[in-house]
């Protein structure tokens, strides 16, 4: 699996980071996201697919393989 | 032509619903049954409002997500078109400052990073325990009190006024003047002109903390916004508007939800007692999330206006027409919450717009979920007992404000 994050895209939310702890961070000083790893292990893919779906800026996308 | 005048075209005398949309008399908790029937029927419809204005409502969870993050989707205020919630809300718009609250991308990104530092996920995290603190001993002294109690003005408005005190820097001696004055000015009992000086009261008093955070900064929102001042990335009065906003944004809503949340679980005992006998953090997580979206309590809608054309479905939103997003009807959409009138703290809730959705998205939602988790996992279990001390029938709900709730919760244990 590989995830894409639009980084411009990207409201700051932490939606992400509440789904997918392990996938995703915020920068400290303005919560932009930071994606921690492009192509997370397959025991991840329920925690990636749900910070897909709660992203309100539609940021994140997930490239499936 | 006279004749045409006394031959309606069809359909012209059709009348368009008015918004808001009245709720149920036997059903307080639940949308308005005409939201949800123009969900199933006409999910994007035209409205009238009371300026009589004629925007479009928009009812179902996918157009919401569709339409809210496009960039056409416009929160400017300024705008002719833009339908603004009531004749208040219309005339102060061009007095107001632009803020995160009525700017588009780049500007509204570039303000709201400003501000968002102190909402990242993992320095809420670390206001949980004094979080804890501040509704234990609440707890312990509407314990101590006399009952039947008030809910809404022993429990659910002093949480949040100590939470954004302690986030803000209010020193503790403070504590006591910053919670009465903020409730004052919100729980709607004070006439206009002492909600206004009191208002007035806590500016001036954040104007002067913000001042003193500057010569001795600590570590809380003030401070850092201080330092954003001396480093010339924001006006003084910016930042204490934005202290203020926070008090204002984060103070109704989520005493609402504490106090209306525990009326809906008052309504479903199964669910309550679910929560009484849980610690689970996933549960009560799940749980948070499942009210809000249950009770979807920004009750006037998401506004915005439209900046260009834009085709959805079968219809074409024209430019500068006026866009509602109800949230309610949203998350009661049976595509994406199956049997949406139960409450059902276990089903998946997380992707409910409660919080809006899309760059708007609700600015304080990680502090308002981790209040309500501490609140929820907590309240119910300490005190087992807890119970209404009125019927839901005898209840007062507030059908104008922005926010949907009682004017007061009986309780007693
Ligand atoms: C359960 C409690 C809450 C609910 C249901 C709620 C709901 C919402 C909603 C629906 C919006 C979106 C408005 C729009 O798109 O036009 C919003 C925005 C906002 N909320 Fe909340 N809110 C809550 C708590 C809080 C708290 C605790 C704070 C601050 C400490 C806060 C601060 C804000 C701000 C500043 C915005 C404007 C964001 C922007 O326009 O970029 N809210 N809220
Ligand atoms: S959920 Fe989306 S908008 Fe929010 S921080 Fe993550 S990528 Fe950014």
């Amino acid at each position: 699996m590989r995830v894409e994050l639009d980084v411009p895209k990207c409201v700051a939310s932490g939606q992400c980071v509440m789904a997918a702890p392990d996938v995703f961070d915020q920068r400290d000083d303005d919560g932009v996201a930071i994606l921690l790893q492009e192509h997370p292990g397959e025991e991840l893919l329920d925690d990636v697919r749900e910070a897909v779906a709660v992203c309100p800026a539609a940021a994140i996308r997930l490239v499936e393989r | 032509m006279p004749e045409a005048q006394s031959c309606p075209v069809t359909g012209a005398a059709e009348p368009l619903p008015e918004y808001p949309l009245p709720r149920a008399a036997e059903c307080p908790l639940a949308p308005a049954p005409a939201a949800q029937q123009l969900r199933a029927e006409k999910p994007i419809t035209k409205v009238r409002i009371w300026n009589g204005g004629t925007p479009w409502l928009v009812t179902r969870h996918a157009d919401q997500r569709a339409l809210l993050p496009d960039p056409r989707v416009s929160d400017d205020d300024l705008d002719p078109g833009f339908p603004y919630v009531n004749a208040h809300r219309a005339e102060i718009a061009p007095m107001t400052p632009r803020l995160i609250t009525n700017t588009d991308a780049p500007e509204h990104t570039r303000l709201r990073r400003t501000v968002n530092g102190p909402f990242v996920v993992k320095r809420i995290a670390k206001m949980r325990a004094p979080i804890q603190k501040i509704v234990d001993d609440l707890i312990d002294q509407m314990l101590a009190g006399p009952k039947p109690a008030d809910l809404l003005k022993a429990f659910a408005l002093p949480v949040p006024s100590l939470v954004i005190a302690q986030l803000l820097g209010v020193p503790y001696e403070d504590h006591d003047f910053f919670q009465r004055s903020s409730s004052l000015v919100l729980d709607g009992s004070a006439a206009p002109e002492e909600a206004r000086r009191v208002s007035g009261e806590l500016a001036a008093y954040l104007d002067n903390l913000l001042r003193r955070k500057t010569a001795d900064p600590d570590e809380d929102v003030l401070s850092e916004m201080a330092g954003r001042v001396q480093a010339g990335e924001m006006a003084h009065a910016e930042a204490v508007s934005m202290g203020v906003a926070m008090l204002i944004a984060g103070h109704e809503t989520t005493a609402t939800m504490i106090s209306l949340g525990t009326l809906a679980l008052f309504q479903h005992p199964d669910q309550l007692a679910l929560l009484r006998e849980t610690d689970d953090p996933k549960l009560i997580a799940n749980a948070v999330d499942e009210v809000l979206r249950y009770l979807s309590i920004v009750q006037t809608g998401v506004r915005r206006v439209a900046k260009d054309d834009i085709e959805i479905g079968d219809v074409v939103i024209r430019k500068g027409d006026g866009i509602i997003f109800d949230l309610h009807a949203a998350n009661w959409d049976p595509e994406v919450f199956p049997e949406a009138e139960r409450l059902d703290l276990t089903r998946p809730a997380r992707t409910h717009q409660a919080f809006g959705y899309g760059p708007h998205q609700c600015l304080g939602q990680n502090l308002a979920r981790l209040e309500l988790q501490v609140v929820y996992g907590t309240l119910y279990r300490r005190v087992p007992t807890l119970r209404p001390a009125a019927a839901i029938e005898d209840l007062e709900f507030d059908h104008t404000g922005t926010t949907y709730g009682v004017h007061s919760l009986p309780v007693t244990w």
